[in-house]
């Protein structure tokens, strides 16, 4: 431990460092802030950091250690969050001009559990705007980088916490996926990410994009990193309609539990010709170590694969529609100076404050909702998810976990697709269907590309089976070991 | 051409439960602005809705008292428009699939039963209210206040049965008289509790199919639903009678004027995009908890008004304004039993204090006292009055009262031919008069054995004593 910088070491060492009093929890988190002052102006990974609080709140934890008191397993450790999460009287902004001075009155459940398992905020992460975006360039601060290249995105749209995990400053962040959000900038930036069941994390407190679909989950250097984050956030909340009342298990013993005889299905529909090769390469050396542990590899089909994206891209910008309709500079937020009257100041409240992806997706959807084309588009699409959801189910009854690559390719260069939706789109066509049918699905790094950038395999899996998900995944991570931290000084 | 009118009536209820129907906040009216309000209900970024279980159950309670099969899944949905008394810029009400349907009420007009269809009955939450600075074309702001933002509302659909303005009135205030018997909705149409929109369209007599209808709106009193219907019917078939024809739109009532007025066509009509909540999961209602509910379901006040009738003996006239609440029936049973008295007298003294029975000062027992005193002569009718006044006032127990007061009557013959023989000596000549002839003089006697008693004795008694006196 020794000769390993601080910024390093895994989640799970700083915590039993601090609770062995080897370390204080000060300590740590000075580390940290120094580095987010040093390495955070390269890649724009925070939009707020909280020095003062931080250490306010670490010197609090370390009282408690003195006291013999400890939280929970996150005690005294520093993490952050994606600005997405709302946080009492700290500024919350979606990476949207419309909250760009958006102080909430309330912290989230996610915030509140972080807090309660002992964990020290040290800021909020950039984001593409109202999570709408694969590459971390919608944000209204400007894009985040890659830290193992700077020219290039970390994927999005939680592309901050990605990239500020894999920069080393921050033990471990927590993200949201609604269609890819967590995994794919997980696996563009070399580090573990997991979306969780839906109903698994509450989402109150968690700004909507698309309701049905938005997700909370960690994001880590290590896959046991990312379980003791989810054991922390998962579970039932009252406040949440629609979280679910199912006891939270032992994620971190689930990562040990290894992968002998677990059935692990190949979609024959992920693995198609023109793949980009080293994507391909990476994913089959994680299937290959699998399957050296005592897996097996089942060639399966999910049929409907094909129509997932165009589903999402109905389903996921009509809820949106909903969603953001609230900001209409009335309560809070952004209002446009200067307007004459009640519709002049919501026009162009709107006009101002939203970016061109959010106002894109907020007409799609409204058109897909409108008198005359519901039917056709939100109906339609409906009818398609509950058949990509029994593609799934059928294909548990034959596999236990799924693998497939996370992304189509490693992480493309800035600016490259960022006036092509339609392309950047394509950036999730692996990790969407999981959203649709409400299925956990993990990141893992497995292996690199000619160029140094990193590559992800992902794991799917069936609905609150987690512990399936975090096993294979840390045994991909055991046999196949990559460097956590970019190679990044600036 | 003779025409009939067709209407059917759209109810707003806010239904009495004590929280909001998505958070928990106050659902009470009148605090000052923005008191009753939190994150959720003022629709701040990330709040979730979480459906309030109480709202549920009093739309099934009501549900079953109208007839409606209650769905066992029904759908919460988004209505969406802008308005800034709509944080979220979407009200959560049901479309498609709303808690209950198909469901009917007997209502009495001119001595005739009409049976009109309820077509459904959903919820939803409620907006704010926006206080205008100065007069609203010109106000230079505009206030929010959102304590009603997410007050249950229930929202009852009659079928278009109903053909007269009366039988719009009578449908609304037996509805509204379930809803408050039921107790989930205070059925005050002042402060909004309780609201109608109306659809009307007229027709030639005999024919089938329905006329173009309008949407009537604003009208804050039964009285004006009818005399809105009244209007609006009188217009439409003066429109058809010229010659024009009759768009549809949405018309608002101008009590003042007494007229309607064009709100907005057809073409400015709003397309809610609805589509199902995602935040809210649909409600599912078992059987097990219908009929749960349905053991909570009282004497409703059609059956009330027949029971009374058939039991006490009582005028269908006092057991309608008897069944007027729930309360003052109870009252009036609760009296009879107290002393098995005269059904009859009971129910008139029940009517004649029924704000002090609502304001609960009056028990039963007071009330059958007051008609046992009055059966058996201890007390005027007078004094009857003046001690249900004293019982009010004081809380005392009117027994104790009537003794402390002394406003008990002499009716005992014995005990006022003392009195009486002592009148009849004192006026010898007005004897004289009376024995002459002057029979009108009897009640100058009576008055002045009154006098003598100081108002105790009973009339009554004391005219026949004088009487057989006088011979």
């Amino acid at each position: 431990m020794a000769d390993i910088p601080v910024h390093e070491w895994t989640l799970l060492t700083a915590a039993k460092a601090v609770r062995d009093k080897k370390i204080s929890s000060r300590e740590l988190t000075r580390a940290l802030l120094s580095r987010i002052e040093r390495i955070n102006p390269k890649i724009n990974a925070y939009v707020t950091v909280l020095p003062e609080a931080a250490m306010r709140e670490a010197e609090a934890r370390d009282e408690e250690i003195a006291r013999g008191i400890v939280r929970g397993p996150l005690h005294g450790v520093p993490v952050a969050i994606k600005d997405i999460f709302c946080t009492k009287g700290i500024r919350t902004t979606c990476a949207s001009r419309i909250l760009k001075d958006f102080d909430p009155p309330y912290d989230a459940t996610v915030v509140e559990r972080i807090r309660a398992a002992g964990a020290v905020l040290l800021g909020k992460q950039n984001m593409d705007e109202f999570a709408m975006g694969s590459s971390t360039e919608t944000s209204c601060f400007g894009p985040v980088l890659n830290p193992w290249a700077t020219d290039r995105i970390p994927g999005g749209s939680s592309g901050g916490t990605a990239a500020a995990v894999a920069a080393g400053t921050c033990f471990a962040g927590v993200g949201t996926d609604t269609g890819g959000s967590i995994r794919q900038p997980a696996s563009l930036c070399g580090v573990v990410g997991m979306k969780p069941t839906y109903g698994r994390v509450s989402r109150y407190g968690m700004i909507a994009f698309a309701s049905s679909l938005d997700q909370g989950g960690p994001i880590a250097r290590t896959v046991p990193d990312a379980a003791v984050v989810l054991a922390a956030i998962a579970g039932y909340d009252r406040r949440d309609s629609t979280s679910v009342d199912i006891p939270v298990p032992d994620y971190v013993a689930a990562t040990g539990r290894g992968v002998k005889g677990m059935r692990v299905g190949l979609p024959r529909e992920y693995f198609t010709e023109g793949q980009d090769a080293s994507v391909k390469a990476a994913v089959t050396k994680a299937l290959t170590s699998l399957i050296s542990l005592g897996a097996e590899g089942v060639e399966i089909s999910l049929p409907h694969t094909g129509y997932a994206l165009s589903t999402y891209y109905i389903i996921a910008p009509a809820e949106a529609s909903s969603n953001l309709a609230r900001y209409d500079g009335v309560r809070y937020g952004y209002r446009a100076d200067g307007a004459k009257g009640l519709i002049e100041m919501m026009s162009r409240t709107r006009a101002e404050g939203f970016g061109e992806e959010v106002k894109r997706r907020v007409m799609i959807g409204t058109y897909a909702l409108s008198a005359g084309y519901y039917d056709a588009y939100y109906g339609k699409a409906q009818k398609v998810r509950t058949l990509l959801r029994r593609d799934f189910n059928e294909a548990f009854a034959r596999v236990d976990v799924i693998l497939t690559p996370t992304a189509p390719t490693p992480a493309f260069r800035l600016g490259e697709k960022v006036d092509d939706p339609l392309t950047m789109y394509l950036s999730d066509i692996y990790t969407i269907p999981a959203n649709l049918a409400g299925i956990p699905g993990i990141s893992v790094p497995c292996g690199m590309s000619p160029d140094g950038l990193p590559i992800g395999a992902q794991l799917l899996g069936k609905h609150f089976d987690e512990e399936s998900l975090l096993a294979a995944a840390a045994a991909i991570e055991r046999e196949i070991p990559l460097r956590r931290v970019a190679p990044f000084e600036g | 051409m003779e025409f009939e009118a067709v209407i059917g009536l759209e109810v707003h209820a806010q239904l009495a439960t004590e929280s909001k129907i998505f958070c928990a906040c106050s659902a009470a009216f009148g605090a000052p602005p923005n008191e009753n309000t939190c994150p959720v209900c003022t629709g701040m970024p990330g709040v979730l809705p979480v459906l309030n279980r109480r709202v549920v159950e009093f739309a099934i309670r009501t549900a079953l008292a109208t007839s409606c099969k209650v769905r066992e899944k029904s759908v919460l949905a988004r209505k969406n428009y802008f308005y800034p008394d709509l944080p979220k810029a979407y009200q959560i009400s049901q479309y498609e699939m709303p808690l209950a349907v198909s469901g009917h009420i007997d209502i009495e007009v001119e001595g005739e039963t009409r049976r009109i269809g309820i077509t459904r009955i959903h919820l939803e939450e409620d907006a704010g209210k926006l206080v205008h600075a100065g007069a609203f074309a010109g106000a230079q702001t505009s206030l929010a206040d959102l304590n009603r933002c997410s007050v249950p509302l229930m929202e009852i659909v009659s079928e278009p049965d109903m053909r007269t303005p009366e039988e719009g009135g009578a449908y609304l205030r037996h509805l509204r008289d379930i809803l408050v018997y039921l107790e989930v909705c205070d059925g005050n149409m002042e402060e909004g509790s309780f609201r109608c929109d109306a659809n009307v369209s007229v027709r030639p007599k005999g024919q089938k199919e329905f006329g173009i209808r309008a949407e009537l709106k604003n009208m804050n009193s039964f009285r004006n639903v009818e005399k809105a219907l009244e209007y609006e019917i009188r217009r439409q078939i003066e429109v058809n009678l010229d010659g024009g024809t009759i768009v549809q739109e949405t018309r608002l009532w101008d009590a003042d004027a007494g007229v309607t007025v064009s709100m907005r066509g057809k073409e400015e009509a709003h397309d809610y995009r609805y589509f199902p909540d995602p935040d809210l999961l649909p409600i599912h209602v078992d059987r097990a908890w219908v009929e749960e509910l349905g053991k909570t379901i009282p004497e409703l006040p059609g059956e009330k008004v027949a029971r009374l009738v058939s039991r006490y003996g009582i005028p269908r006239y006092d057991a309608e304004l008897l069944s007027s609440s729930r309360r003052l029936a109870d009252f009036f049973e609760a009296s009879v039993a107290a002393f098995g008295g005269n059904p009859k007298v009971t129910a008139n003294e029940c009517i004649q204090w029924k704000d002090a029975v609502a304001a609960g000062k009056l028990s039963p027992e007071t009330i059958a006292h007051v008609v046992e005193d009055r059966e058996t002569g201890k007390v005027s009718a007078t004094a009857s009055r003046k001690l249900v006044e004293l019982v009010i006032e004081t809380g005392k127990p009117v027994r104790q009262l009537r003794d402390e007061k002394g406003l008990t009557q002499v009716s005992d013959a014995g005990a006022l031919e003392a009195i009486v023989d002592k009148v009849i000596a004192s006026n010898p000549k007005e004897v004289e008069s009376y024995r002459g002839g002057k029979a009108g003089l009897l009640s100058f006697f009576v008055g002045q054995v009154m006098k003598e008693t100081r108002g105790k004795a009973n009339p009554k008694v004391v005219q026949e004593v004088l009487k057989a006196k006088l011979g």
